[in-house]
């Protein structure tokens, strides 16, 4: 005779939030795409149907040059199939009739959209303290708070917009932290990225909002290449936090983006993100491919880059938020949870290059390991030996749930000065059967055992995250763990 | 003892951990208001016996029943059964990174509420009922903001469990060797704390290796449990008797 409490914990966590990605669906729209294929003719027609200067296309085809030469670096490890760069479609754009003068007459089928998503464009409902770049494939289709930023001064747009109305400073900064040919997904990016954010901070302004964009693939074949470029002057200050959602398709799909932070004297950069790509099914099929260069230079005297990043989503995320650190007392921060499950691969961390005196960077990576994924953190601390008085702090977590996943750990460390002040620190913990035990024991449901420690263990990276956004960071890890403790 | 209310009665009791079979045929009935010891040497069974009771998913019953209050618990989840009022302090409380004792105790707390269909308390009203609770084991407020069992000393967790207990304010408590690894003054926190929790309508069962514990909280009936069975039952003397001639001659 045998009876319930007979099976195994296993099991019984596998009824933990068995819950399915919440943004698997697509939307039917109208859309204008640029065949699939990658060629000169390709690079010359995405200029053109942005109407972009001549300055860009130089810019796209010099990129195009130095990629042709290139290979994809083999050092991260990671298992991906091959990826077919000429059935990838690198232009997809919903038909908008006419060039719009307000969010009400954005096609109402995108607003179900994002209203779905929980990102309301329409005046009553949105945030009141967040605005809001929303990119749909390759273009933006809203920015909202537009008008209030610019009493500020703030600049907030997409990218193609800044190119047209301000080519001024998309001339003077565009791929001056993230260098063309700086590697494979960077040239790649650099000749074909279609939309993205841009952001000015000017002098001395605190910018008063959030900012924040919203990036969606929709198009099954579509590759997503977002250019994002923020500016902070003098004594400015600015938050800015990215949400990704794609449809659930079996095939992968590739997003590789290009972030640049650039600070001046005095001024404070805060840039979140917020990744929840769809990751694949429980075999493993399907996902986005997530290969991001994102890199801060802190080029002014007293500045500040703080990344914060909560990976989730995609099949593979392959990113390492940098900062480079060339003006006096500047600072370089990096807060990471990455979480993955089933055959989630991440491989991420941070570079804190160090060549200015004074120089100051911290490393809090916390990496969530469950099901059959591989997790890994890779990172360097590099201080030059101009970097007098330089100090980093990093601190490497990992938590392992279940049996049968993965978690490494690779940190490079150089120094070329004794007056260098860096400590490490390192940790593997595991969710075992007998924890969770503990809690039910004590009458403490099985997921909120697994919140408790998950938060717990998060703690010091949400702490990071603007507040409207840590509650929904804590949520949304739990509800990744799909059935995987045990 | 007057009233002869059964807590807990189990009936042909066998039980396994990885198809390796620990108890054996066991039988017991506790009834309200009675303490009960339970002693043995390694391996017999007694912890086995206390996991199988809270329902922990990794032994399997494969014979008999278990009652608590007249209703078969084989088929609930531990934190139904935690719910129902039984409590097991644990031998090796387990340390939980990352998770204030604070919380932990809190949402212990209110869990129970919750399933008897009462309102939640919120963090302040909790404080005040935890800092009463404290001083029962003689704890300082700082115990709190520590993460559940993290770098606690051996005397601490099983002072933390007996915090635990007194807070749930269970009806059937298992100890599972509170007393070991204790010194002597913590001996006397912990059996004073234990007897604080005892009333005429609830039971406790000690699983303990010493008589020492014996002589602070006093049990009406003494098991010796081998093999997976209890083979002889007797009165307080019986523990004295043990201590003296330990366990060979009632083979």
């Amino acid at each position: 005779m045998t009876n319930q409490s007979n099976k195994s914990l296993n099991s019984n966590i596998t009824k933990l939030v068995n819950q399915p990605y919440k943004y698997g669906f697509s939307t039917e729209i109208k859309k204008d795409i640029i065949e699939k294929g990658l060629n000169e003719d390709i690079i010359r027609l995405i200029s053109k149907k942005k109407h972009e200067p001549d300055f860009l296309l130089e810019f796209r085809l010099k990129a195009y040059k130095k990629w042709k030469q290139m290979t994809r670096p083999k050092w991260a490890q990671l298992k991906l199939s091959e990826i077919n760069y000429q059935d990838i479609i690198y232009y997809s754009a919903p038909v908008l009739s006419k060039k719009l003068n307000s969010l009400d007459e954005v096609d109402p089928e995108l607003l179900k959209t994002f209203e779905k998503l929980g990102i309301s464009l329409s005046e009553q409902k949105r945030l009141t303290n967040v605005a809001v770049d929303v990119v749909f494939d390759s273009v933006s289709i809203a920015t909202t708070f537009k008008k209030e930023l610019a009493e500020y001064g703030v600049i907030f747009c997409s990218i193609s917009e800044a190119v047209r109305e301000y080519p001024e400073l998309i001339k003077k900064y565009l791929g001056t932290v993230v260098p063309i040919g700086d590697n494979y997904f960077s040239a790649l990016n650099s000749a074909v990225f279609t939309d993205g954010s841009f952001c000015y901070i000017p002098k001395g302004v605190k910018c008063p909002l959030e900012l924040s964009t919203y990036f969606r693939i929709n198009e099954q074949k579509s590759g997503q290449f977002e250019r994002t470029l923020i500016i902070a002057d003098n004594n400015s200050e600015v938050s800015y936090l990215e949400g990704c959602t794609a449809p659930q398709y079996k095939d992968n799909q590739l997003h590789a983006a290009v972030v640049e932070l650039i600070a001046l004297d005095n001024a404070n950069i805060k840039y979140s993100t917020v990744q929840n790509w769809y990751s694949g099914d429980s075999e493993g099929e399907g996902g986005v491919y997530n290969f991001v260069t994102k890199r801060g230079l802190c080029i002014g005297n007293n500045s500040k880059i703080s990344w914060t990043q909560v990976e989730t989503g995609s099949a593979i995320t392959w990113k390492y938020p940098s900062c480079t650190l060339i003006g006096f007392n500047a600072q370089g921060e990096f807060y990471s949870v990455a979480l993955t499950n089933n055959y989630q691969q991440a491989d991420t961390g941070s570079k804190m290059i160090h060549l200015g005196k004074n120089t100051k960077s911290r490393i809090v990576s916390k990496g969530i390991s469950a099901g059959n994924s591989k997790n890994s953190y890779r990172g360097l601390v590099n201080i030059n030996s101009k970097a007098i008085g330089a100090r980093n702090y990093s601190q490497c977590d990992s938590l392992l749930i279940g049996n049968c996943s993965n978690s490494n750990t690779f940190p490079f460390i150089s120094v070329q000065n004794s007056t260098t002040k860096l400590e490490h620190e390192a940790s593997t913990s595991k969710i075992g059967e007998e924890q969770i035990f503990y809690f039910l024991q004590r009458g403490i449901s099985l997921e909120k055992a697994i919140e408790l420690m998950i938060s717990g263990f998060c703690r010091d990276v949400f702490m990071e995250l603007p507040l409207e956004f840590a509650e929904e960071a804590d949520r949304l890890l739990s509800l990744k763990l799909e059935g995987s403790v045990g | 003892m007057s009233n002869k209310n059964p807590i807990l009665e189990i009936k042909n009791l066998k039980a396994s951990i990885n198809n390796i079979e620990i108890l054996k045929d066991l039988n017991l009935t506790i009834n309200q208001g009675e303490i009960h010891a339970i002693m043995g040497p390694n391996g017999s069974g007694k912890s086995t016996f206390s996991k199988v009771v809270a329902g922990h998913p990794a032994y399997q019953v494969l014979n008999g029943k278990i009652f608590f209050k007249g209703e078969n618990i084989l088929n609930l989840e531990p934190e139904q059964r935690s719910h129902l009022g039984i409590f097991l302090a644990f031998q090796y409380p387990i340390e939980i990174p990352g998770v204030s004792n604070e919380d932990f105790l809190r949402l212990a707390y209110n869990s129970k509420l919750k399933a008897q269909n009462k309102s939640e308390i919120d963090p302040i009203q909790f404080l005040a009922l935890i800092n009463e609770k404290l001083k029962i084991i003689d704890m300082s407020a700082t115990f709190l903001s520590r993460n559940v069992n993290e770098g606690f000393s051996g005397g601490e967790k099983k002072r933390n469990e007996i915090l635990q207990m007194a807070l749930l304010d269970p009806e059937l408590t298992i100890l599972d060797e509170t007393d070991s690894g204790l010194d002597i003054d913590a001996l006397k926190i912990i059996s004073k704390g234990i007897n604080s929790c005892m009333s005429p309508n609830k039971a406790i069962i000690l699983i303990t290796h010493y008589q020492r514990l014996l002589d602070y909280v006093k049990p009406d009936y003494i098991h010796v449990m081998q093999d997976g069975k209890i083979i002889k039952t007797g009165d307080a003397e019986l523990a004295k008797e043990l201590e003296q001639k330990g366990y060979e001659w009632l083979k």
